[in-house]
């Protein structure tokens, strides 16, 4: 049963870990805006056209 | 085919209007005016087209040119430092609210605008707060550069007088986040490492490892309690010191003894204690906290005239033109105002025509001319030529700035309405006590062992979670069901104030009245085409709101134009005019010298027309009422109280006569102040009072009343501080909202019933003494949840019902 030391040791370590990434996910403020991102993340950049046409 | 399908449209690139008959073609492109052709010519000369791609027509009409010298003031250094959150010798950073943005379009450009100025480093949107933070290196380009850019492109920022005076309170619900997160998992883990007790594992109970999963508990528990939970510790400890029982006093007492009792078990290794219903308990109540925070984020409901006035102003000083910020404007300065500026103090008229619009003070649409010489009250906004004023009071003296400052006003009392919540707590405390006593007495009595154990049972399961979790999801709910109906309320209480009020205050000009429209008709001898295409044609050169009226009303003229020649405008009396040696005049019955034959109605405005010294008729011009507005007065007339208060005289008294009941109140000539005092004595004589309005007059009335709604034509507008802001498109459905209110407090008592049901039925384990760890454990989450589904479920289904959408 000594086995359960250490199971129990990683699964609190793992918790911590999530509970730290939240921790850091609020101070970076992806919890200030829950909208715009959804936005942004379908922009694509298209390559600039002169550009393209020299290649 | 693309090509040519936007050959075909009949609306501009740009920004979707209709098209006017001399169109801007550019680039195979149809535009409206040379505003939306130069920003679509921008745009395609920094490959920035894919605008037009990622929604239709997403540009905004650019048809009224913006002054050159409009931003110049930003150049102001004292305005700079102001304005901008953060600078050093290189980059400067800086947050707009921009109310013009609208669609995902607008993200994009407004991302990429660093193609557009080199100065620009990064720009970044949070499309549902309308804000836009920019850091530009200000060597490269300056805040006025960047925000005439902006300007131009049609998204102008807006700059008023709220940001100069002292960077806004970002508002922080990290905190709540934080404690939510942690309560969180304490939570789930708690529950992890309570597995074997749950299932009774007996080579868990006598082994070193229930100790050890005991002190862990304990160990994940201690943030729970003593971060997580402390602002309920906090609120009662408040709330106690002034002598009221609140909701928050039964949480922190059950949890406070949770805490101790299974710290206690902990320590003595008498069981496992009650950690994770303890955990579980604030990490629901938080979850309550956070969705009643949740409002809408667009709107600001604190907006006064600070929000409303222009940041500086021109002042011309020894013939030269400066800019100054307009706190600091001084008695006896010289102005200039010039088209869509707003007048910032009250001030004299010097120079100039002016007709001004007080569409934002009074509600009233038309602008209103004014002569030379008279005073023109702050909030007014100048629509024509430029004008030359001299200031004769101080912006914080002026007529309406006043208003705020009146006793009345800082007073503004609070509501009388108290929410159920509050009222049920008292009684729930002083029950839940006297049944915690009454058992320990009783065990004391027949088995002191189990006193103690009883007494902090009682306080453990009867601890009112359901009921704190009712109100904050019932209420956070409807005022998102509201919020998809186009009725913004400020915060989640406000629903009740709605439920509770029983008198309800209209104002008449912009809240019954539509702002834009009135009816107009015709009397008299048939006009034919050319006479009318004549009076189109005259009144067509005029500025005068009712002459643009008539001329919106003439069919349109088919002849391609007329010489108009002795053109002759009389302020306050007509115009008179030659077109092909026929001599037209257009005005009052005065100016035309005419006696009116008919009795002359007071209900409307009347404008005389004559051809050739022959009096033909008159144009009638009413304004028009909301539409459905008779029906929703009968139906609000059946649970309440109505008054009418109006700013006009009571030109309009028998008409409004037919659509209100008897028993309504009508008002008419009512100062601001004097509608605020009204719903003051009407608040002192007990009543509960919703007051419904529009515009800064109505500002101290509906700050005044116990729910202040302010109705606008356009969200992204300016409305007064309010409780709700309403757009006018829904005010036929005022009955609704009203009613879905008394629904939804409906659904917080019959939710309470459930919680109590579940707090019966916990009691009668713990009053015995046999309250068992693993019983807390699931009735807490499932009463929890339960109501958590009722009271979503139903506030749901009853906004259907109330066909809120």
């Amino acid at each position: 049963m000594k086995i359960m030391f250490l199971l129990i040791g990683c699964s609190m370590l793992m918790a911590i870990g999530f509970l730290i990434a939240f921790i850091w996910s609020v101070r970076n403020g992806q919890m200030e805006d829950d909208y715009t991102p959804s936005v942004r993340i379908l922009f694509e950049d298209k390559p600039i056209k002169e550009d393209s046409e020299e290649n | 085919m693309g090509k040519e399908t936007q050959l075909l449209t009949s609306t501009c690139f740009h920004c979707g209007d209709g098209l006017p008959k001399s169109v801007i073609p550019f680039d195979n492109k149809e535009f409206c005016c040379v505003g939306c052709k130069g920003v679509y010519e921008l745009l395609s000369k920094n490959n920035l087209c894919d605008y037009y791609e990622l929604a239709d027509s997403p540009g905004l009409s650019l048809k009224n040119p913006i002054s050159k010298v409009k931003f110049n003031f930003l150049d102001d250094d004292q305005i700079q430092r102001q304005l901008l959150q953060y600078r050093d010798d290189k980059i400067s950073r800086i947050t707009f609210h921009m109310p013009t943005m609208h669609c995902s379009s607008c993200i994009w450009l407004l991302e990429n605008l660093y193609k557009l100025n080199k100065g620009v480093k990064n720009s970044r949107v949070d499309f549902l707060r309308k804000q836009l933070s920019i850091s530009f290196d200000h060597h490269l380009s300056s805040l006025r550069e960047i925000v005439e850019l902006l300007s131009a492109l049609g998204y102008e920022p807006s700059l008023n007088l709220n940001d100069l005076e002292g960077k806004k309170k970002q508002q922080n619900s990290n905190r709540l986040l934080y404690q939510l997160g942690v309560a969180g998992f304490g939570f789930g883990n708690i529950m992890l490492v309570s597995f074997p007790e749950y299932f009774g594992l007996d080579s868990f109970s006598s082994s070193y490892l229930s100790k050890l999963f005991g002190f862990l508990n304990m160990g994940l528990a201690l943030p729970v309690f003593l971060f997580s939970a402390q602002d309920y510790f906090i609120s009662a400890y408040r709330s106690l010191k002034k002598g009221i029982v609140n909701i928050d006093f039964p949480l922190a007492l059950g949890i406070l003894v949770m805490f101790a009792r299974s710290s206690y078990e902990v320590i003595t290794h008498s069981g496992i204690g009650f950690f994770d219903t303890l955990a579980g308990l604030v990490f629901f109540l938080l979850l309550g906290k956070w969705v009643q925070q949740r409002t809408i984020d667009t709107l600001s409901f604190e907006r006064d005239y600070k929000s409303y006035f222009p940041l500086a102003v021109s002042v011309l000083h020894n013939t030269k033109e400066t800019t100054v910020p307009v706190p600091q404007l001084k008695i006896g300065d010289r102005i200039i105002i010039r088209n869509n500026e707003i007048i910032p103090a009250d001030s004299i008229l010097l120079k100039g025509s002016a007709q001004i619009d007080f569409s934002f003070v009074t509600g009233e649409n038309d602008p209103i001319e004014k002569v030379l010489g008279e005073v023109i009250y702050a909030g007014g906004r100048q629509v024509g030529s430029a004008i030359e004023m001299e200031v004769c009071k101080t912006v914080s003296q002026s007529y309406l700035t006043q208003l705020w400052n009146s006793e009345h006003f800082a007073k503004a009392q609070q509501s009388s309405i108290q929410s159920f919540q509050s009222i049920v707590s008292r009684y729930f405390t002083f029950a839940l006590l006297i049944i915690a006593f009454a058992s320990a007495a009783f065990w004391f009595w027949f088995d002191p062992s189990r006193s103690l154990n009883a007494f902090t049972a009682v306080l453990i399961i009867a601890c009112p979670c359901a009921l704190a979790l009712s109100s904050p999801f019932a209420l956070g709910n409807s005022l998102r069901m509201l919020g998809r109906s186009k009725f913004y309320l400020k915060s989640p209480d406000i629903v009740e104030k709605m439920a509770n009020v029983d008198h309800l205050v209209f104002d008449k000009t912009g809240t019954i009245t539509q702002a834009a429209e009135s009816n107009i008709s015709y009397y008299g001898e048939a006009l034919n085409e050319i006479q009318s295409d004549y009076l189109k044609a005259v009144c067509g050169n005029s500025v005068h709101p009712l002459s643009k009226k008539i001329a919106g009303f003439l069919p349109d003229s088919k002849q391609p134009k007329f010489l108009i020649e002795n053109y002759q405008e009389l302020s306050g009396k007509g115009i008179s005019a030659t077109i092909d040696s026929v001599t037209i005049k257009i005005g009052s019955a005065n100016y035309l010298q005419i006696n009116p034959k008919s009795v002359v109605d007071v209900l409307a405005t009347r404008v005389y027309i004559s051809i050739a010294n022959n009096c033909l008729g008159f144009f009638e011009i009413t304004h028009a009422y909301r539409a459905g507005l008779s029906n929703l007065v009968s139906n609000l007339a059946n649970n309440y109280k109505l008054t009418l208060l109006s700013g006009d005289n009571d030109s309009e008294r028998e008409r409004l006569s037919q659509v209100f009941p008897k028993n309504a109140q009508m008002l008419f000539n009512m100062s601001p102040s004097e509608k605020m005092l009204y719903i003051h004595q009407l608040r002192e004589s007990g009543e509960k009072v919703a007051m419904i309005g529009d515009g800064l007059n109505d500002a101290g009335a509906l700050k005044v009343a116990d729910l202040g709604i302010s109705v606008t034509e356009n969200t992204a507008h300016f409305s007064p501080g309010s409780d709700v802001i309403m757009d006018a498109t829904g005010f036929i459905k005022l009955s609704n909202y009203f009613n879905y209110a008394k629904c939804t407090l409906n659904v917080i008592h019959m939710s309470f019933v459930i919680s109590l049901l579940y707090n019966i039925f916990g009691l009668s384990f713990a009053v015995q003494g046999l309250l068992s760890p693993v019983i807390a454990a699931i009735l807490m989450p499932i009463s929890s949840i339960s109501v958590i589904l009722f009271t979503t479920v139903s506030t749901y289904l009853f906004a259907k019902k109330n066909q809120l959408f």
